[in-house]
């Protein structure tokens, strides 16, 4: 099956294709449905095949390279359109069909009815297209191409509706500024390209990783490598200071937002910077960097998640702070863990946006969670499912999420230092608290929408998936149960990943022995932090919801702040994207444009136009003038050559 | 050598059909427009034929045909071409029976005139790319200029005399120059070699020796005249007005292949004539065009004018290929080679949308349009496609001459910084804002303008000029190797020619045998 491995890139492509050119012929939404369902479906299968053949191989064998042929072969570089299997690419592209798969099924449902049918599965196909060539590329360029491909579908689907209004703007505004700000990233991950070309001699996986080791390579050359890399993951995954795209990309259908902007592109810089681990361990400094963006934006997302109303948006903060912990996770050196919590957090994230893409289908396009309230007893399935995930994403034992954030809390310690983890477990409590703020008010307690909402259940097509995500939210943790409870067999993901992590591993040897106290204790610690937010959030959203408003308004100041997000968006507006539209439209164009350039093109022109008329004045036509003008020319040219004689 | 008379056909197609038209009675117009497609789809698939004879693995020039022509002045009838010229020559003849066929109904008025001076100009643009002959190259490159003039001048918008004439100045301004520099190097070739020439192989080993302070002076004349052409920045200002005012056929050859002009010139002439010279300018010269790649984008983005937006951009994306040639390196100039390609396949496309809009609601002001995606999905979607061509998606063309640019201008030993390619690569986010933003304005929303209501869709006419263009343009992206390969044995020889100039004397290589 690894052999087939360019199937599962090709024939999401072949989907889109399809639908692309047929779609709006075929009209029929079944068939259109199947057609992008079955083809991400079947590619499933192959990479799951892929998998199975790869767990039965010896651990040196496991990497393969399927290559169709050349993309660009100029002087040394030599890039293909090649795909690589081996135990990262694998997990993510099982993650990607998966996860993709079942949210592809689910929206044959949440999209009945909408007059571009085709053209949403179209572009969904189109994005399982370019995210498979981000994770199963061999060289820089074609992640490259897959990293770039999966921004222009995010842009397409944010902006799927484009005459809708959103917020203060319109979906095309959202659709423009992630397409726009991930490209501010894929500036930096061009330069790091370029830089590790110029370092390496090639852009090819394997050759930089081996060189990486084997080359020479001062820690400032492996720190801008790195660094610039870095800058490209912060806009792909929504970190700081990149991160503002992310919450306008709720504009887009709410699929979208589960299989891209939750589940599978935004873990992309994580992937990434898994993928080039030795580069990164090579400069300690900018993992430093990584941890503390990673810790930050974690925290600081968890705050605005906190006081906002919209069903999404809060999802949409919970998903930074949670790509915030992946990335400390790789910050901290603890690679396979950061790539567990890629995995768990798909599960349960998928399953919460699909939760409430459920609701907002129920509840006809409302998404404030304060205009809902007891909606449990009219979709019990989605309720339940919701419940699940919000249990698992606030890190209660044994569901999945318990293990993949306590393993990086863990390490956040172990091999950082005790800020990390207060920072992390801080997040943590905040996580659980929002999430059963927004489970609570929306399910619990009193109906509070008017008497036209009919709410009801959604159909199988949509809770058929809700309910597999939850299974998988619940016990997909159990592959990954850390060492101190699985005893000798260890944690078999991270075992499974271990080999490619082995030279970054080597290079940082920062493991810290610590006692299986610590560990426990912490961990005990932390579950009794998600708890008691849980039970504070039920306290105050079911039994006294007065203490919230009296809360906010007694600090109406820090309220306002994280209501209003921190004002980033309005201080980029202000510090970076007006002046730059204030001086090319009132200095660039209008005045050195057509005032300098042209005034000396239009001056030199008239300077020529004057002299020649004054010229013109000579050529009088008189013959007297100009016999005139000869002999005084005869007697001044006699004169001077007797004078120089 | 053995003489190949194919490129001479080639040139010969046009030459005769635009003198044939002139025969045609004037009322025929649809006799003069299918004449007209026929004689230069010939044209096209003859190139293709030389195309296919064509041996990429020979870095020298091939389809060599060589016949006197000024006795007294050794100034031959000389053409011939490498991987370089082949592909400006397929872009030249892919090109024009497109345009042509887009302007059939745009063009209403004086048709037999239009089409004659169209021939004429594919002609001159035929002959520019295949000389080998410094005053045959300057006959074309000047002649040229006349049926452009004329093509601005009387098809264009309100102010086509205004920008005609200014079109025409800054040209002929930079080429007076460049004239002056040919007969000098004419006649420098008189003392090693004992007579006068102006054969461009012959003065590749010649040239080089000149010593560096004449060296400098020979590169500016050329330079500033191929610089206007490209153009370069602060000499750009000449192109908005031409694009704006010339009707959509004359802006996409402007765009497509008018410009690649000036950037062959310097590929051509500059870097393998004078070496010495070439380097030590290089970090000026690149500096421009690192401006031109900010500032063209930057004023893209506040144009209110689609097409004046368009024109803008182009500034910028030559600003690469000017980047990509004096960087110097293997990857950049065969990035710059395809980034002319690409640009007159993206551009030629983006402003054969705006005249299919334009034909039809006679405005190019961004602001009169929003919200036609529902109205003509057709055009939206092709709009949307050259806008990502343009702004270099990775997966179309665009990327691939970009990312070869700014990868060899990185490791530029002859620039010897990051900075050229750090600022450079910011145009990449530039070009994502000034696009996307004009697609938003014009495509997305809702519907503002009542009259945008009754827009027809493209027509079959219309859709069948784009597609060659779109498929070349995922060809380019998916599978460069196709272009890549035919140009990669002369960029090559450039780059040897820079660093390696010949330094042996023309004694020693027998050169002075035949004048004895």
């Amino acid at each position: 099956m690894r052999e087939l491995i360019y199937l599962t890139v090709l024939l999401p492509l072949i989907g889109f294709l399809i639908n692309g050119i047929f779609g709006s012929r075929i009209k029929n939404e079944k068939l259109i449905g199947s057609i992008g369902s079955g083809v991400i479906g079947i590619s499933f299968l192959i990479a799951l095949g892929a998998f199975f053949e790869t767990l039965g191989l010896p651990v040196d064998q496991r990497q393969k390279i399927v290559t169709l042929f050349s993309w660009m072969s100029v002087g040394n570089l030599d890039v293909s359109f090649a795909y690589q299997v081996d135990q990262l690419s694998l997990v993510m592209a099982l993650i990607v069909t998966g996860v993709g798969f079942l949210i592809h099924v689910y929206s044959i449902g949440y999209m009945h009815g909408d007059k571009s049918f085709w053209r949403f599965f179209a572009y969904l196909n189109l994005f399982i297209f370019a995210m498979m060539n981000l994770i199963l590329a061999d060289n820089f360029v074609l992640l490259f191409l897959g990293w770039e491909g999966v921004g222009l579908c995010s842009y397409l689907l944010i902006g799927f509706w484009y005459d809708r209004k959103f917020e203060k703007s319109t979906t095309s505004d959202a659709a423009k500024k992630a397409f726009v700000v991930n490209r501010i990233g894929d500036f930096g991950f061009l330069l790091g390209m370029f830089l590790i070309y110029m370092t390496f001699g090639s852009l090819n996986f394997n050759e930089v990783f081996s060189r990486s080791v084997s080359f020479n390579v001062s820690t400032a050359t492996f720190g801008f490598i790195a660094l610039f890399l870095f800058i490209g993951a912060t806009g792909k995954s929504a970190q700081i200071p990149l991160f503002v795209w992310l919450p306008d990309a709720m504009a887009g259908p709410t699929p979208v937002s589960a299989l891209i902007h939750a589940a599978t592109m935004v873990t992309a810089g994580v992937y990434m910077v898994a993928r080039t681990s030795i580069i990164f361990a090579s400069a300690p400094d900018i993992l430093m960097v990584v941890a503390i963006i990673g810790a930050f934006t974690a925290f600081f997302a968890a705050t605005i998640g906190i006081v906002q109303n919209d069903i999404k948006k809060v999802l949409a903060y919970s998903t930074v702070s949670q790509l915030g912990y992946m990335f400390l996770a790789m910050g901290v050196g603890a690679f396979s863990a950061g790539i567990f919590h890629v995995m768990t957090h798909a599960f349960f994230k998928a399953l919460l946006f699909l939760g409430a893409g459920s609701v907002i289908h129920a509840m006809h396009h409302e998404q404030d969670i304060q205009k809902y309230g007891g909606l449990k007893k009219y979709m019990p399935r989605t309720y339940l499912t919701f419940l699940i995930a919000a249990l698992a994403i606030s890190g209660i034992p044994p569901l999945s999420g318990f293990f993949s954030k306590d393993e990086i809390l863990w390490y956040s310690y172990a091999n950082g230092n005790l800020f990390f983890w207060i920072l992390g477990a801080g997040t943590a409590m905040m996580t659980a608290f929002y999430m059963f703020r927004l489970y609570i008010l929306t399910f619990e307690g009193k109906e509070r929408f008017g008497h036209d909402k009919h709410p009801h259940e959604s159909p199988a097509v949509m809770t058929i998936p809700l309910m597999i995500l939850a299974v998988l939210a619940a016990i997909g943790g159990f592959i990954g149960i850390p060492e101190i409870f699985s005893g000798e067999h260890g944690n078999q993901f991270h075992n499974f990943l271990a080999p490619l992590f082995k030279d970054a591993d080597r290079k940082l040897a920062t493991y810290n022995m610590h006692s299986h106290f610590e560990e426990i204790l912490l961990m005990v610690l932390s579950v009794i932090f998600a708890v008691g937010a849980i039970m504070f959030a039920r306290y105050v959203y079911l039994k006294k919801p007065s203490i919230a408003v009296n809360t906010a308004q007694k600090f109406k100041g820090m309220y306002n702040l994280l209501w209003n997000k921190y004002f980033v968006d309005e201080a980029y507006d202000t510090a970076v994207v007006n002046p730059i539209l204030q001086t090319s439209r009132s200095f660039l164009w209008k005045i050195a444009d057509n005032k300098i350039i042209d005034g000396v093109v239009n001056g030199s022109a008239k300077i020529v136009d004057v002299i020649s008329i004054n010229i013109r004045k000579l050529q009088t036509g008189v013959a007297q003038f100009y016999a005139l003008v000869m002999v005084l020319g005869i007697v001044a040219a006699f004169f001077w050559i007797i004078l120089s004689l | 050598m053995e003489q190949n008379s194919l490129l001479t056909y080639l040139i010969l197609i046009p030459l005769i059909s635009s003198i044939l038209v002139l025969f045609i009675k004037k009322e025929q117009v649809n006799f003069i427009k299918y004449f007209a497609v026929v004689l230069s789809t010939i044209a096209f698939l003859l190139s293709l034929v030389i195309y296919f004879q064509f041996d990429s693995a020979n870095s020298e020039f091939q389809f060599i045909n060589k016949i006197e022509w000024i006795k007294g002045l050794n100034i031959h009838y000389h053409v011939g071409i490498d991987g370089m010229s082949l592909l400006l020559v397929l872009l030249t003849t892919f090109l024009t029976p497109l345009t042509l066929i887009s302007s059939w109904s745009s063009i209403e008025s004086k048709v037999k005139e239009f089409t004659f001076f169209f021939l004429m100009l594919e002609v001159g643009m035929l002959g520019v790319f295949i000389s080998l002959d410094l005053f045959l190259f300057y006959i074309f490159w000047e002649a040229m200029l006349i049926p452009m003039y004329f093509i601005i001048g009387i098809w264009g918008g309100k102010e086509r005399v205004y920008a005609a004439i200014k079109f025409f100045i800054y040209t002929m301004f930079g080429s007076l120059l460049m004239l002056v520099a040919i007969v000098w190097l004419a006649v420098y070739a008189i003392v090693p070699l004992g007579y006068f020439t102006t054969n461009l192989i012959e003065l590749y080993t010649i040239a080089p020796q000149i010593p560096m302070n004449i060296q400098i002076w020979m590169f500016l004349a050329f330079a500033f005249s191929f610089a206007i052409k490209v153009p370069l920045f602060p000499l750009h200002t000449w192109l908005p007005d031409a694009h704006v005012q010339a009707p959509t056929a004359g802006s996409v050859i402007l765009a497509g292949v008018l410009l690649k002009m000036g950037t062959y010139g310097l590929l051509r002439f500059n870097l393998p004539l004078f070496p010495e010279a070439s380097i030590l300018a290089a970090p000026y010269i690149s500096v421009l065009a690192v401006i031109g790649i900010i500032y063209g984008a930057l004023v893209a983005m506040v144009q209110t004018d689609v097409k004046k937006l368009v024109a803008y951009s182009s500034v910028s994306h030559l600003g690469f290929v000017v980047l990509g040639i004096f960087a110097m390196t293997q990857e950049s100039i065969q990035g710059a080679v395809i980034q002319m390609i690409n640009h007159g396949l993206s551009t030629g496309a983006l402003f054969l949308l705006v005249g299919v809009i334009y034909e039809r609601t006679h405005t190019r002001e961004i602001s009169d349009y929003g919200g036609i995606a529902k109205i003509v999905p057709f055009f939206a979607f092709a709009l949307m496609f050259a806008s990502l061509s343009s702004v270099g998606l990775p997966g179309l063309n665009g990327f691939v001459g970009e990312f070869l640019i700014l990868l060899g201008s990185f490791q530029s030993p002859i620039l010897n910084s990051w900075w050229f390619t750090v600022f450079a690569s910011s145009g990449v986010i530039f070009a994502a804002v000034y696009l996307l933003w004009m697609y938003q304005r014009v495509v997305f929303g809702p519907v503002t303008n009542q009259k945008l209501f009754g827009l027809k869709d493209m027509n079959a006419r219309e859709i069948f000029v784009l597609a060659p263009i779109f498929i070349l343009i995922v060809w380019l992206g998916i599978y460069p190797t196709t272009f890549l390969k035919v140009s990669d044995r002369s960029t090559s020889k450039v780059v040897k020619m820079i660093y390696n100039p010949v330094k042996v004397s023309p004694t020693e290589i027998g050169l002075n045998n035949s004048s004895k």
